[in-house]
């Protein structure tokens, strides 16, 4: 997965030359070629070979952040977050590292910049309520070049906004990975310690309550540790009196000598430039399945696509040409699976467990080679936690039905 | 020009060297010759004060230097120290996470009344209850300098501010807020000191204080504090060489200096 990250892709092209849209739409040969090459994708979506063994969600996210080379978590108790948190207070201690209770979520993601300050892999996280009050360090610590895992273990699926634009200020952006089940979100932690370390940008990890809550079995061999290189920016004190001590600051990365103040417009500039280098350097991640010939793609994420899946694959076998898009990175949004899969379709159908906020992203992904049409909206019990009445494969079937009928 | 020889006038007092300018006197781990930071302001003496400690405890390539948002904030890309530079009032956190990830470290904070008064509160308070073995520097005008002499929450009773026209009312704006106090009432505070910067004296006293503070954190007793009350006559409206009589007068006539808790 490493190599992923350092491959810029066919959708890094798209977004660094508007005119190739153009030129890919009227080329589906092009199309047709990235799609015969083996990606990551299938890789992921594979079945899996090792030993399995029951795990709630929480605990393969907390198994796998420490794993992954984590030694610094801080959070504070919201559902469905709270057992990530307590996961990381039992394993970190163990393994030399530290899991902080903060005081509030402001504090948390100061404490993980502290830590990640210094060159440790760290990690908060939270609901998106709880993210919702880290915006303002999330967006300056891409400016600062801060290094960390975020967790969302949001309610439902109306984070997609604020997971994929955020509420910051600025320009910045970070990665999101959206895992479908735990042992796909053992992978994505990985692969999210790996982009994190490389690009030294928050990269945000999106689940939710049922990945959260419910136990399942975990394929073990997704736990395979990669650790990560050793950096040589981390704050220790070393360089102190050396005329060069270390700098790390969302305000700029000179020293200033001869002239006094930070250059925020330089700094800011070269923030731009690296963001949208990371962006073009991550591979978007998607499961395709069965829109070759499909007359109805329908796109989905995180835990409802299982559903939407299972749907897709009942009415193939009744003879409905349906397939399926699960966007598994939704920044960088895997436009291009989504355009080839909507080559030829008479209608692209969108479940959210929202009111349609990727539904954005599909649209501008589609581009007009079909209609598209919104098959979500908000389900939710009366807790509000996300445990949707509507996650049931009759349910979804009749609305991809009703979609392609009307 | 002409060939004139040059004719030195008579003095009873010939220079031995070559004048020396301000770069000449900056300390060794202020890389910056100049600042932008107004004339009588008191943040520089303090921030050298910190810097002199921490060159004579000999922590130089141990310490990192934590910074909020503030005047003081022109110094964080200009030392020959380990900076990390925070976001407004969350510095205290950002030194839990440093010194908890290298406790090998020394870490200090550097804050304006502005950022740990008012905006991050909580952050200096929940660090000084958890007894977090870090020291918190609270540079203490008594206005949000960087604006331009707006009310803090430690601006004391009938100061004219650009947003209290006619003077702090507590009826209007409510009462100071006095950090050392609250904090000295913490049990995971050590030690905590309220000095000033406006009389060679005071500077003095302070870098004793400071130097305390960060033989606290050395020894490993918990959270230490000192809070500097420096001059700010820009946002305080008066006269440069007015502010160090206005500081005692005013803002030291309610953050009384001293000791407040010594547990070392």
């Amino acid at each position: 997965m490493s190599e992923l990250a350092s491959e810029p892709s066919a959708v890094s092209e798209l977004a660094s030359e508007p005119s190739a849209v153009s030129e890919l739409a009227s080329e589906p040969s092009a199309v047709s070629e990235l799609a015969s090459e083996p990606s990551a994708v299938s890789e992921l979506a594979s079945e899996p070979s090792g030993q399995r063994v029951l795990m709630e969600g929480s605990e393969a996210i907390a198994e796998a952040m420490v794993l992954a080379g984590c030694r610094f978590f801080a959070g504070y108790p919201m559902t469905p977050f709270t057992e990530v948190l307590e996961h990381m207070a039992k394993k970190l201690p163990p393994v030399g590292g530290v899991c902080m209770n903060a005081e509030s979520e402001l504090e948390a993601i100061g404490m993980a910049w502290g830590a990640a300050a210094t060159g440790t892999p760290a990690a908060t996280g939270s609901t998106g309520q709880g993210l919702s009050l880290m915006q303002e360090s999330i967006a300056e610590a891409c400016l600062a070049g801060i290094p960390m895992l975020l967790i969302n273990m949001a309610r439902a699926q109306g984070d997609y906004f604020q997971a994929t634009r955020g509420g910051g200020h600025g320009d910045y952006r970070t990665p999101v990975l959206a895992p479908q089940d735990a042992t796909e979100a053992v992978k994505l932690v990985k692969l999210g310690f790996q982009l994190t370390w490389r690009w030294r940008n928050p990269v945000l990890l999106f689940g939710d309550y049922y990945l959260a809550h419910t136990s399942s079995s975990v394929d073990t061999s997704a736990f395979d540790l990669v650790p990560l290189a050793p950096v040589d920016w981390g704050l220790d004190g070393s360089t102190g009196g050396t005329g060069r001590a270390r700098l790390v600051s969302p305000l700029g990365t000179d020293k200033q000598r001869d002239d006094v103040g930070y250059d925020l417009a330089k700094h800011y500039y070269a923030c731009a430039a690296r963001s949208a280098e990371m962006l073009a350097g991550i591979e978007p991640l998607a499961e395709v399945e069965g829109c070759d010939d499909a007359d109805v793609v329908v796109v989905a994420f995180g835990t409802p696509a299982r559903y939407v899946r299972a749907a897709v694959r009942e009415l193939r076998a009744d003879g409905v040409k349906a397939g399926s898009v699960r966007p598994i990175t939704l920044l960088p949004f895997p436009t291009d699976a989504i355009a080839r899969a909507a080559e030829g379709a008479k209608v692209v159908a969108v479940y959210e467990n929202n009111q349609g906020q990727m539904l954005d992203d599909v649209r501008l992904a589609v581009l007009g080679r079909a209609p598209v049409q919104f098959i979500g909206g908000l389900s939710l019990d009366t807790s509000g936690f996300g445990i949707a009445p509507d996650y049931d494969v009759a349910v979804f079937r009749q609305r991809i039905e009703k979609v392609l009928h009307d | 020009m002409t060939d004139t020889p040059v004719r030195f006038l008579p003095t009873d007092r010939p220079p031995s060297e070559p004048a020396r300018l301000v770069d000449d006197f900056t300390p060794e781990l202020i890389d910056v010759g100049e600042h932008h930071l107004c004339p009588g302001c008191g943040e520089p003496i303090a921030m050298r004060s910190v810097l002199e400690v921490i060159a004579e405890l000999a922590l130089v390539q141990r310490t990192i230097a934590v910074f909020g948002i503030g005047c003081y904030s022109a110094f964080s890309n200009n030392l020959d120290v380990e900076v990390c530079q925070a976001l407004h009032g969350r510095a205290p956190s950002l030194a839990t996470g440093i010194k908890r990830a290298k406790p090998d470290t020394v870490v200090f904070t550097i804050q304006g009344d502005g950022d740990m008064v008012n905006e991050g509160l909580q952050e200096v308070l929940h660090t000084a209850a958890r007894g977090e073995n870090v020291t918190c520097v609270l540079l203490n005008n008594g206005v949000f300098g960087e604006t331009g002499g707006h009310i803090t929450a430690a601006t004391v009773l009938g100061q004219r501010t650009k947003n209290t026209l006619d003077g702090r009312d507590p009826h209007e704006h409510g009462y100071p807020i006095l950090i050392s106090n609250l904090i000295a009432q913490l049990e995971g505070a050590a030690y905590v000191a309220r000095g000033a910067v406006n009389t060679a004296g005071n500077v003095s006293r302070t870098k004793r204080m400071i130097t305390k503070a960060i033989e606290t954190q050395l020894a490993g007793r918990g959270f230490s504090f000192v809070e500097i009350l420096t001059m700010c006559p820009t946002g305080w409206f008066i006269e440069t060489q007015e502010a160090p009589d206005y500081l005692d007068d005013n803002l030291a006539a309610v953050h009384v200096g001293g000791v407040l808790k010594d547990n070392t």
